[in-house]
């Protein structure tokens, strides 16, 4: 990538695959692979944000938890800082999370319940850094909870007392206490209404600006995405269609399946909403535990052709800005 | 069907309130709302969580909690259904106003076959034969592009993808071609491309048979898409309502402007979204005065003390505005906080 910092990456993927064995149909079922994340590649460079975007199922959430171990992948390497996690055993994991922490789509459901406030913020220093002091540990808690909004007064109550966009803070307050260089977001503002989402939107922003955070930022609304990244990842089928900066995945997507996913997202403008042309897609998600052959788009692709179904298109840079994995490039 | 004279309305919605009923009191949840649709028009009604969107639209349809209850008017083809017993009311509600949800799959029941459940309706409402019905049925499941609609028909629920029960659900919808479809955040659950998917559907099927949509949502992008008219809510009150055209381009009301400044926007870059400070209001403790007045911007003791009527806004006599501030000194705001959004 030509604009990205001359830093080494805080984070490097390749070739992941998260693959699930489920158990196939009928009497005498055969044992049948689902393939949630199927060969993803990226580099995460310090203080930027990548935005992963896709539909329901294409792999975006296993992804985030592949990242972290919480779901263990079945192949490929995620490289933290230089340091190969491949065989990293839990210890190995234990100090990454120091640095890498995650934020949930349901705020409520995120927060032990049985909890307070200061409880629930001061946990993961309490794990990482037992050495600390309980008036240190409630001092931060405080200082960080003001941080993101929250007031003192807060502090001591439990979380179903909170309304879903102040849950959402104390589980940004909770990711940032250990004072990580990566927040991987899963859906952070979904569940939240359009004028609270833009207050959760605003502070990650000011967060990140603030601490040099590195963010991954996984959503399904490609707007919020665009408003947030500075490059964005297009997955489908557990694999990567599209991975390019921010203006030019915008401005000219390559891969037919971001053209298509681009064009589906309405507009706030009546005049531009109803002059637009919407490729629609035809047909239904294919199954990840029985993807098509070959590029995995190419049943709902406008522009498939012979290529397409004999061998799986490499993501490869087609430009300073962008990779594309598709035979048309 | 008598015939209806076309002067009237299709529905008339006359200071409908909603109240419901709770341990801590009563709460409001739906105030003096009215408005008309006319036939084959879309009528758009966009409001945060708790804003009433749902439970005004459940109260015409004769579906609120047992707690809740609804007062005053809606008239469907001159007749009042919130004053309906409910007998009467079963012969209009799934004939001549269907109603599709936002969750397809809690709405659809999990132990029936596609086939059953639609040929129910018609066999109740049009006196069809078990045979007739599933040839109907099959006949809408093709108008809403559900491939081997013959076949998919025996099929349950759960067989089918999120996308294909919504249309399931619209096709169960409009079995008897009604007059009215209410649809509570239809798209809400799927993903962007079966949004398209979806909406273009509709748009299709009104064009087809004629049907007035009320249009519940929380996504701008959806009304602008589809909506003639739209009404926004706030604490249970209307704060603003006219054409799509003025509600978009002109906004007269604090709270319109925000819920248009703060949603991030694929047409535009900026770089801070305006969010409207603090959080949607309690329904049990609503403020006296304006429900919006905690979070507005342009606030002042008056909008604290005084609730603002709904009113024709003095630069355009179709656009009700509830707000104390002159319209064309909210615009100039937003023409300010526009050009900040801009610049950043």
């Amino acid at each position: 990538m030509s604009d990205t910092p001359q830093q080494a990456p805080l984070l490097s993927v390749h070739d992941l695959k998260v693959h699930f064995k489920v158990r196939g149909e009928g009497l005498f079922p055969e044992k049948r692979t689902l393939k949630a994340v199927n060969g993803v590649s990226f580099d995460l460079y310090p203080g930027e944000t990548l935005g992963i975007v896709g539909e329901s199922g294409c792999g975006k959430s296993t992804l985030a938890r592949a990242l972290l171990n919480l779901i263990p992948a079945s192949s490929g390497q995620v490289v933290w800082m230089g340091r190969d996690m491949t065989s990293a055993g839990p210890e190995g994991w234990q100090q990454v999370r120091k640095s890498v922490q995650m934020v949930f789509q349901d705020p409520l459901a995120s927060l032990n319940p049985r909890m307070n406030i200061a409880q629930i913020v001061g946990e993961p220093l309490r794990t990482h850094h037992p050495e600390l002091g309980n008036d240190e540990v409630l001092a931060r808690v405080r200082a960080l909870l003001l941080r993101v909004g929250m007031s003192e007064a807060h502090m001591y109550r439990y979380p179903h007392e909170f309304s879903g966009g102040q849950c959402q803070r104390i589980g940004i307050a909770r990711a940032l206490i250990l004072e990580p260089k990566l927040i991987i977001c899963d859906e952070p503002v979904s569940a939240l209404d359009v004028s609270i989402q833009a207050q959760i939107i605003n502070l990650l922003k000011d967060l990140q600006r603030e601490r040099q955070l590195a963010l991954v930022f996984i959503a399904h609304d490609l707007a919020v995405v665009k408003h947030v990244s500075q490059r964005i990842l297009v997955m489908y089928l557990g694999r990567v269609m599209e991975l390019a900066n921010k203006h030019a995945l915008y401005a000219t997507p390559k891969h037919p399946y971001t053209r298509a996913l681009l064009s589906a997202v309405p507009l706030a403008d009546p005049k531009l909403e109803r002059g637009k042309v919407i490729q629609l897609l035809t047909g239904d998600l294919p199954s990840p535990i029985d993807p098509p052959s070959g590029c995995v788009f190419r049943t709902r692709c406008p522009k498939a052709f012979e290529k397409c179904p004999l061998e799986v298109p490499p993501l490869k840079p087609i430009d300073a800005d962008t990779q594309v994995a598709c035979w048309l490039y | 069907m008598e015939p209806i004279k076309t002067s009237t309305p299709l529905l008339e919605v006359d200071n409908l309130a909603v109240k419901f009923a709770t341990p801590d009191g009563e709460v409001q949840a739906v105030n003096g709302l009215s408005f008309s649709l006319e036939r084959g028009q879309t009528f758009g009604i966009v409001g945060e969580s708790g804003s009433g969107k749902s439970q005004s639209m459940l109260a015409i349809m004769g579906l609120l909690a047992i707690n809740g209850r609804a007062t005053g008017q809606a008239r469907f083809n001159g007749q009042d259904l919130i004053a309906m017993p409910a007998e009467k009311l079963n012969r209009i509600r799934g004939d001549r106003v269907a109603m599709i949800f936002q969750d397809p799959m809690t709405s659809l029941n999990p132990y029936l076959t596609v086939e059953r459940q639609m040929t129910e309706v018609l066999e109740l409402h049009k006196g069809m034969t078990r045979r007739d019905a599933t040839a109907r049925a099959i006949q809408v499941l093709d108008a809403v592009r559900i491939p081997e609609a013959a076949r998919r028909i025996r099929m349950y629920p759960h067989e089918f993808s999120g996308g294909m029960r919504q249309r399931i659900m619209i096709a169960m919808a409009l079995l008897c071609e009604p007059d009215l479809l209410i649809a509570d955040e239809p798209t809400t659950a799927l993903d962007v491309t079966v949004q398209a998917q979806i909406v273009a559907l509709l748009r299709d099927l009104q064009r087809d048979f004629g049907t007035a949509i009320i249009m519940i949502t929380h996504d701008l992008g959806v009304v602008a898409g589809i909506c003639d008219r739209v009404m926004v809510l706030y604490g249970g009150r209307i704060m603003e309502q006219g054409s799509a055209e003025s509600i978009f381009y002109r906004p007269t009301h604090p709270y319109t402007l925000g819920l248009l400044g703060a949603v991030p926007r694929l047409d535009h870059e900026g770089e801070t979204l305006l969010a409207i400070p603090g959080a949607p209001p309690n329904m049990a403790r609503l403020p006296v005065g304006c429900p919006f007045s905690e979070r507005c911007t342009l606030a002042d003791a008056r909008c604290v003390t005084d609730r603002p009527p709904l009113a024709p806004a003095a630069n355009d006599e179709s656009v009700l505005r509830a707000c104390h501030k002159d319209a064309v000194h909210v615009m100039q705001q937003a023409w300010k906080s526009e050009g900040a959004k801009v610049k950043v």
